[in-house]
């Protein structure tokens, strides 16, 4: 089969072939196209506790937070209560309201991280190239596995087959050549599905669906595109790309890029990712935060937690940022930038709680606050000191870090804790080390 | 029904774990006289996943599973 390339060599040089050319053409030959496959868990949560709950099985079940502790969401739900119209992200109340019979359970999260690494597995006997989104998503590149196993789409029936078999939950899975279209593949039909998107079925499949199923058009974006006139995939791909750069800046080019399945981003294997961008911690507290001694209880146990997240992963960070949510559901983000990367506790929560002081001045009563940190550096790099600061005692709390570090880590989080998160337990007995660390992830 | 039993099992040569004996909770214990099939299955009836035996004891046919190092039995 003559591929585009092979005829625009034809039409500009337009001679026969001889032995020269020939050999020309094979090196010029347009490479083979990949085969990704998009694979994602069905209502990963919700299964995996069905499957360990026999009775709930036939029932309409969610897994959601604790709604003593203010955490009370939907996180997921199964097919059945998805039919009866419950959304993930609602309050239990609501999803109660539309769907009276509804199960709610506790999430586990270390069963599904178990679960989790269990289909990884699975897909680790098709190809070496794994990149995770999430923990109930990944790409598998299984180009190189076509010649010995079979097509793709034989493969996506494998892995469907065998997770169904030997785990109990089901998979969709997209086909396709690059990984936006294996993405909108796996989303296309759900659940327990395989949709192949190819280059000759893309623009009936693709083109035709709203521009929110593509990767990145989100509320905002959608919002946008349609006072554009931009209601489809195919719209995208056909709008001139200066139209969408003057619209949406660089992510214009990215999305028309996307819409004409001319991503070619690689599937990235976990150990040639990008190592972690940035560690953060929040959390919706047990009830709204009143004074700025509320916040520094519950800020101080954030920032130990990052602190010691960003040394276990051997970094310092020099930016800072922190999240809050008043009662009124209103947020902000403020950042700053520290004078130097660090990891010390006693630094990263002055400086967090110094950004709160100055940029919180209308005191709403707080219903969720966050910290983060990027900006990373390895802990090891050199570099300069100041005149001003007391490098001694850096040297001191950096060791008392280590140390505090080491007997959490034997000991449990609760075996040293700073005397000023004992006024109020309440609000400051949380693990955010331990207790729902899922990290989130990006496609960039 | 997930029922946790306490197992007398082997380690072969090659690093396979075979289990060899169940043993109730009441103290009776049985046999395992034949492994027909051994893999990595959900237990539908008694919730979970692990590492399937299917057991031949006596007469009867028994799912074991070994998961997280513990063992437990589902009827069939």
């Amino acid at each position: 089969m003559n591929t585009p390339t092979k005829k625009t060599t034809e039409n500009v040089f337009n001679a026969p072939l001889t032995d020269n050319n020939k050999h020309s053409q094979v090196q010029h030959s347009e490479p083979k196209d990949r085969v990704i496959l998009h694979s994602d868990c069905n209502c990963f949560y919700a299964s995996v506790e069905c499957l360990y709950n026999p009775e709930i099985r036939q029932k309409p079940v969610a897994v959601s937070g604790n709604p003593e502790n203010r955490h009370g969401i939907i996180l997921t739900k199964n097919e059945i209560a998805k039919k009866f119209g419950v959304k993930t992200g609602e309050p239990i109340w609501q999803a109660k309201q539309k769907c009276p019979e509804l199960v709610t359970v506790p999430p586990r999260f270390e069963l599904y991280k178990k679960f989790s690494q269990l289909t990884r597995q699975i897909y680790g006997e098709y190809s070496d190239r794994i990149q995770g989104f999430g923990l109930d998503e990944a790409w598998i590149d299984v180009t190189g596995s076509t010649k010995y196993i079979g097509s793709g789409t034989l493969i996506a029936k494998e892995i469907n087959r065998r997770i169904k078999n030997e785990l109990g939950i089901t998979v969709s899975v997209g086909v396709s050549f690059n990984k936006i279209f294996a993405k909108f593949g796996s989303d296309y039909k759900k659940p327990d599905a395989i949709t192949v998107i190819n280059r000759e079925n893309y623009r009936d499949i693709v083109w035709n669906s709203p521009a929110e199923d593509l990767l990145y058009v989100g509320k905002a974006t959608k919002k946008k595109m349609n006072t554009l006139g931009i209601r489809t995939i195919g719209e995208i791909a056909n709008t001139p790309i200066e139209y969408l750069r003057n619209n949406f800046g660089k992510w214009g080019d990215v999305l028309w890029a996307f819409a004409n399945g001319l991503d070619c981003s690689p599937v990235t294997k976990e150990s040639e990712a990008d190592s972690v961008k940035s560690i953060g911690n929040s959390t919706t507290t047990p009830r709204d935060l009143e004074n700025f001694e509320d916040v520094k209880s519950v800020m101080t146990v954030l920032c130990q937690c990052v602190a010691r997240r960003l040394r276990a992963q051997g970094f310092k960070a020099k930016v800072l940022q922190i999240s809050v949510r008043d009662k009124f559901l209103s947020s902000f983000t403020r950042q700053t930038t520290m004078d130097s990367p660090t990891n010390i506790t006693e630094h990263i929560t002055k400086t967090a709680l110094k950004l709160f002081y100055n940029s919180y001045t209308s005191f709403t009563p707080i219903r969720s606050i966050g910290v983060s940190l990027t900006d990373f550096s390895p802990e090891n790099t050199p570099s300069q000191i100041s005149l001003f600061c007391d490098e001694r005692k850096n040297r001191r709390l950096e060791s008392l870090d280590s140390t505090v570090d080491r007997l959490k880590e034997r000991f449990g989080n609760y075996s040293l804790v700073t005397a000023n998160l004992l006024k109020d337990p309440a609000l400051s007995r949380f693990n955010p080390y331990e207790e729902h660390t899922v990290h989130p992830v990006g496609y960039f | 029904m997930k029922q946790y039993v306490s197992v007398e099992a082997r380690f072969d040569e090659d690093g396979n774990l075979l289990p060899l004996r169940i043993c109730w909770e009441d103290g009776r214990c049985f046999e395992i006289d034949k492994i027909t099939d051994v893999r990595f299955a959900p237990s539908l009836k008694s919730g979970g996943v692990g590492l399937r035996y299917t057991c031949r004891i006596g007469s009867n046919q028994r799912y074991l599973y070994f998961d997280e190092n513990r063992w437990f039995i589902e009827s069939i």
